[in-house]
């Protein structure tokens, strides 16, 4: 696969705040590129320059090996996290408006019936609830038949229905080959969409790889869940445990699950509720950026 | 430019405008019950100051400075008798003196006129009577191009310069600067859009109050048409600069009503600006609303054809580039 979009040194200064800090990356064409960081950690903003809404301090981007201009916008689709569309205008005649901005376009109909806007097109585009609305920008951002998709935090404040339907449509839009570039908070959504992640924090990246390469250079081991109550306190100063308890629940780390188990039964621990998971991109990315409250 | 991208545009400003009924209603409504409103309160009478245009310096006149100290009566310079004339045939003048020649003229239809005669012929002048002829003119005949000017002006302001900073604030033209249309080719389509929502508007109340109040109009609707294009553009480029920068509606509430509120009150809305200090009435000739009403009234009541007003047009058009200028260079989507 070759790249399609090339970021090196990117800063973003706002007012003396540092919100991108040297950040180059390249995005494979086809592939699903994930974005993932904790609040202000500068994945929006980096978006945003990529997208060309705002303009970087310094460093360069480039669209097939040319500086983003003319044909990235008539080739770049994109769904904003936070967009506002036009009052008393109906689903209809929005994607008709946005149609008409660019010279190759989707057919309507198709558009319509991928993203399920069928039922409510004469409906105003302020009256849809939230699924129906992402669809609708989601139908937005791919009618100039996108080559690059720009997805930023779409299934945020969906209900998990509507989320797994949209993870459907996005599905659907890598099967085309085309390039995504995803935000998200849902680590699951994530691991279950992309194929490439780069976690940031203050600016910087942090980690970058496939998510289950990423897992396997991180991890080496699963993780034993049981109730926070059923297991001795005496256990957590056991240096053949290493224990964390949070939120009711013990989670022990261990490398070796037989002999994890065999050392709860010698200490007479209740098994009944014994869960064993392995590591998570959530747990990943709470190792790499803390567990501690961000602003 | 993209003439495709501006028509999308143009098309959805144009629906949102028209499907927006409370809005839409108000911009009819307004201008239609004020004029009737201020139709209804003068159609019993004028007022009851006399207006007295004054021509030369007063110690040229001895013997009248009983008569211009009397009260309740307002005397104002005029610039020259042949000016001043067609005020006093309109009553908009109850008299004119003209001190070095020790005449004056009265409108012998002009019950003011004649009273204000024989106040002063009560004190010792040498003034020579002169009379003219004419049909008084109605306030709500010289109201109703300062009325239409009014709601033209917050049609202008508030329905493109407001719209397009809350279009900001809510992330409408974020989504739109991710397409290929241009800056030049949104803002032509909200100018064109407002353009002729407003003359629509502004034709429509005017039809309709004339056909019941049956206004006075002395000259050319064609020209009259031009000054409401003219000026409806300049108004609307003005609210450009407003909407060039601004992402808070509260800001941009106050700039417009800062703008708004002075142009109401010194661009001749409601009053006549004759008599008010020279200051005031060179201050008047920044809003391009003075030039609009100046151009519309002296195409209603005084009959002015195309090139006696061709210098209130032109200083509009030099308005409107200035502004658009201004404006569209200063434009950011964010």
């Amino acid at each position: 696969m070759s790249s399609i979009l090339q970021v090196d040194n990117l800063v973003k200064h706002f007012d003396g705040v540092q919100a991108v800090n040297g950040v180059s990356f390249s995005i494979e064409r086809g592939s699903c590129f994930g974005l993932l960081g904790p609040n202000g950690a500068g994945k929006t903003t980096t978006v945003e320059m990529l997208e060309g809404i705002i303009t970087p301090t310094r460093g360069e981007i480039r669209y097939k090996g040319e500086p983003t201009g003319v044909a990235f916008r008539h080739e770049a689709g994109i769904m904003f996290q936070e967009t506002a569309l036009q009052e008393f205008i109906r689903v209809g005649e929005i994607l008709e408006l946005f149609s008409r901005f660019y010279p190759h376009t989707r057919p309507i109909d198709e558009l319509i019936e991928r993203c399920a806007l069928g039922d409510f097109l004469d409906r105003d585009v302020r009256r849809l609830s939230g699924g129906q609305r992402q669809r609708l920008l989601l139908a937005i951002a791919l009618i100039n038949d996108p080559q690059i998709v720009f997805l930023d935090e779409p299934t945020t404040g969906l209900d998990p229905q509507a989320r797994r339907n949209f993870w459907q449509l996005v599905n659907d839009i890598k099967r085309e080959q085309k390039t995504l570039i995803l935000t998200t908070h849902y680590m699951e959504e994530a691991y279950e969409l992309c194929d490439e992640i780069i976690i940031m924090d203050h600016g910087k990246i942090i980690a970058q790889g496939s998510p289950r390469a990423l897992l396997k250079k991180h991890f080496d081991h699963s993780v034993i869940c049981l109730p926070a109550g059923e297991v001795p306190e005496s256990l957590d100063s056991d240096s053949r445990m290493r224990l964390h308890r949070a939120n009711g629940q013990v989670e022990i780390l261990s490398d070796n699950i037989t002999a994890s188990i065999e050392l709860l039964i010698a200490r007479q621990v209740p098994l009944t509720h014994l869960q064993i998971r392995s590591r998570t991109l959530e747990d990943l990315f709470l190792e790499l950026t803390g567990r501690e409250l961000r602003s | 430019m993209g003439f495709r991208r501006f028509l999308a545009v143009l098309s959805a400003r144009n629906l949102e405008f028209l499907r927006d009924r409370s809005a839409l209603s108000w911009n009819i409504v307004l201008p239609v019950l004020i004029v009737f409103g201020f139709a209804f309160a003068f159609s019993t009478g004028g007022q009851t100051l006399f207006k007295v245009g004054l021509f030369g310096q007063p110690q040229q006149a001895p013997g009248i400075e009983r008569f211009l100290r009397l009260k309740h009566i307002q005397f104002i310079p005029v610039e020259s008798i042949a000016s001043a004339i067609p005020k006093v045939e309109r009553h908009q003048l109850d008299m004119l003196l003209e001190t070095a020649s020790g005449s004056y003229w009265i409108n012998d239809q002009s019950a003011n006129g004649y009273l204000l005669e024989q106040l002063l012929a009560g004190g010792e002048n040498r003034f020579h009577k002169q009379t003219v002829s004419g049909e008084a003119i109605r306030y709500v005949d010289w109201l109703i191009p300062g009325v239409l000017g009014m709601n033209i002006m917050f049609s202008a302001l508030f329905g493109v310069g407001y719209v397009i900073v809350r279009y900001r604030k809510n992330g409408v033209l974020k989504r739109l600067k991710a397409t290929p249309i241009t800056a030049f080719e949104f803002l032509s389509a909200q100018v064109a859009s407002r353009l002729w929502l407003i003359v629509a508007v502004t034709t429509l109340v005017y039809a309709g109050t004339n056909l019941l109040v049956g206004f006075r109009m002395n000259g050319s609707y064609l020209t009259l048409f031009l000054v409401l294009v003219i000026g409806t553009f300049s108004m609307i480029c003005l609210s450009l600069i407003i909407a060039a920068r601004l992402s808070s509606e509260e800001t941009a509430n106050g700039l417009l009503n800062m703008i708004s509120w002075p142009m109401m009150l010194l661009s001749g809305v409601w009053f006549s600006l004759e008599g008010s200090p020279e200051i005031i009435r060179q201050l008047a000739q920044v809003f391009p609303l003075t030039h609009m009403i100046d151009a519309a009234r002296a195409v209603m009541i005084d009959g002015a054809g195309l090139l006696d007003i061709v210098p209130h047009l032109l200083i509009l058009l030099a308005m409107s580039a200035l502004f658009m200028t201004f404006g569209a260079r200063s434009f950011k989507w964010e």
